[in-house]
């Protein structure tokens, strides 16, 4: 499966590189073409490729993790709480004084998130308390947000931000690459190892202890992997919700449901669907472009309807 | 208080939980070869002494030791290879595959579902099916099958460990008689394997039968301790449970009935 997966990615990056306004940048043969794949498309396309697995990879380990299958870095507010973490460094000057003070605050604000779900799930009653916080982080995260742009100064500030927190990877130059691509990749790193612990978590948290995970590190490590992961993601492109909630759902019954071995086949779905996404809102006969969150939100609200009437009742009420 | 040579012992262990003390002052050594059985009224505190000796909770006094090591001391991978847990009414979360549900069991042995298995694993999972007669369940789902079904395959997920102690948290709960005989018939034969079994249940006749040893704990602490036919003794588990009990014998072994609410 992972080889299928991974020649469609590379068809839609080339892809990718070679759709837009200027279509086959490269066969204008002259520096203004290569400024095009160099400057626009390939920023854009690589940013599309990592933000897109990264999403499905948090997905995939917070599904593991707080053993839900809804559980998806937008849908439960850790993209939210990244995002507001990243306007109030935007809008207090600290994003232009200091570069990495954007993707830090995203970061941060993930982290947060996770750490609160994990709370949550920790010592509640499994889905119901875990999509209330999720409720709560995203109401408190777009109230906050809210409250920031109402004090800053800027009287563009509410339309710069609404369209910047529907989520795009629209002008995102080599600079953004840069900043965020590091950190995810990090991430990604940090929890890709921990497969075997989040299968042993299948069985509860005090089995999974048993059998020798040490879940307080192992809850340390995913919070960290995931903040670095959804917080930078967010920092520079937005809210693009549903990729980690749909590329799971996607891969589990290939692998036999077994946690950990979602992680991967996860990350080259959600690579593939925002790649593709990507594609798909530059062609749209839309009077601007369409935003890439509002698109995958179009599509992949229907989907969690589904995967919610169509998850078994026994899996989902634990 | 430490025997030596026992398996398992805790030794004046306390346990509080939000102040309200669970277990106080547990003196007790568990030897290999024999099934104990944990018995006592509901809220005695069994099922947190056995969290307590697989090294899932702190104790807020004295301590539990494997071989004469306090367990707190001993790092979690060997606790996991040394020490296999069935909770109660254990359950996955996953609809796995039976066989990846048995899998797990390997972990402590370092295995990794997501790489192929080595021999060694296979080998040891199929063992711990063969136990349960479950081979022929080992490529359903887990949640296809009959919750006696899924009980047997969690049992073979914690005998996959093949560790030196087996701890199991009411394994027959909700079970039918023929699922409960053949469980219990399995810990013997764990037991009868060399390993220190522990269990906590919830009828007395099935303890008479097939423990060496009984634990009645009530009221927080060991109100009796010994074979069947002394802690199972009328007079001991009267107190322990506020119950007047008649005893009926059947093939030589005592069997204590429930009879009579004490006032």
């Amino acid at each position: 499966m992972n080889r299928w997966l991974l020649l469609l990615i590379a068809a839609l990056y080339l892809l990718s590189l070679a759709v837009g306004p200027a279509w086959w940048p490269w066969r204008l043969g002259n520096e203004v073409g290569w400024a095009i794949v160099w400057e626009l498309r390939l920023p854009r396309a690589t940013l599309g490729l990592l933000i897109g697995g990264v999403l499905g990879l948090s997905g995939a380990v917070l599904q593991g993790w707080l053993r839900n299958p809804l559980a998806e870095p937008g849908v439960i507010g850790v993209s939210a709480c990244a995002g507001f973490a990243a306007v109030c460094a935007f809008y207090s000057g600290l994003a232009a004084a200091f570069a990495l003070a954007l993707p830090l605050a995203g970061i941060a604000g993930a982290a947060v998130a996770v750490a609160l779900l994990m709370g949550a799930v920790r010592s509640g009653t499994g889905t119901v308390s875990l999509l209330l916080m999720g409720v709560a982080i995203n109401a408190i995260a777009a109230a906050l947000i809210s409250l920031v742009l109402a004090l800053s100064p800027n009287p563009f500030a509410y339309q710069e931000i609404s369209l910047w927190l529907a989520g795009s990877i629209v002008d995102r130059d080599l600079h953004y690459l840069a900043m965020a691509a590091p950190f995810m990749i990090l991430g990604a790193a940090i929890v890709l190892g921990a497969g075997r612990w989040i299968d042993a978590l299948s069985l509860g948290e005090d089995t999974a202890r048993s059998l020798g995970a040490d879940t307080r590190s192992l809850g340390l490590r995913l919070t960290l992997g995931v903040g670095l992961m959804v917080g930078a993601a967010t920092s520079v492109a937005g809210v693009i919700g549903f990729v980690g909630l749909i590329a799971p759902h996607l891969v589990r019954a290939k692998v036999g449901f077994r946690p950990g071995a979602t992680l991967v086949p996860s990350m080259l779905v959600g690579a593939a669907l925002v790649l593709g996404a990507d594609v798909v809102v530059r062609l749209l006969p839309t009077a601007s472009e369409l935003q890439l969150g509002v698109f995958t939100s179009l599509v992949g609200a229907p989907f969690l309807v589904r995967a919610v009437r169509r998850a078994h009742a026994a899996w989902l009420a634990t | 208080m430490t025997k030596t040579g026992s398996t398992l012992s805790v030794s004046g262990l306390v346990s509080r939980r939000d102040h309200a003390v669970v277990l106080d002052g547990i003196d007790l050594a568990f030897d290999a070869g024999q099934v104990t059985a944990i018995v006592g009224p509901n809220g005695a505190g069994k099922t947190t002494l056995l969290r307590h000796l697989a090294g899932l909770d702190t104790p807020s006094a004295g301590q539990v030791q494997l071989r004469g090591q306090p367990l707190a001391s001993l790092g979690s991978a060997i606790r996991a290879w040394s020490i296999a847990y069935l909770p109660q009414a254990a359950s996955a979360y996953w609809p796995l595959r039976a066989r990846d549900l048995v899998a797990l069991g390997r972990l402590p042995h370092g295995a990794d579902l997501s790489r192929p298995l080595r021999t060694q694993d296979v080998a040891a999972i199929q063992r711990a099916l063969e136990r349960v007669d479950g081979v022929g369940l080992a490529d359903r789902p887990i949640d296809t099958m009959s919750q006696g079904e899924r009980a047997r395959m969690m049992m073979a997920r914690a005998l996959a460990t093949e560790a030196g102690v087996f701890l199991a948290d009411e394994p027959v709960a909700s079970l039918d008689p023929a699922y409960a005989l053949e469980t219990m018939g399995i810990l013997r034969a764990e037991a009868a394997r060399g390993a220190c079994v522990i269990v906590v249940l919830h009828d007395l006749g099935l303890a008479a039968r097939f423990a060496d040893r009984i634990v009645v704990l009530a009221n927080h602490k060991v109100a009796a301790d010994g074979p069947p036919s002394v802690a199972l003794a009328a007079g001991v588990i009267d107190v322990a449970y506020g119950v007047t009990f008649r005893h009926v014998t059947i093939d030589g072994i005592s069997q204590p009935v429930a009879w009579e609410r004490q006032e």
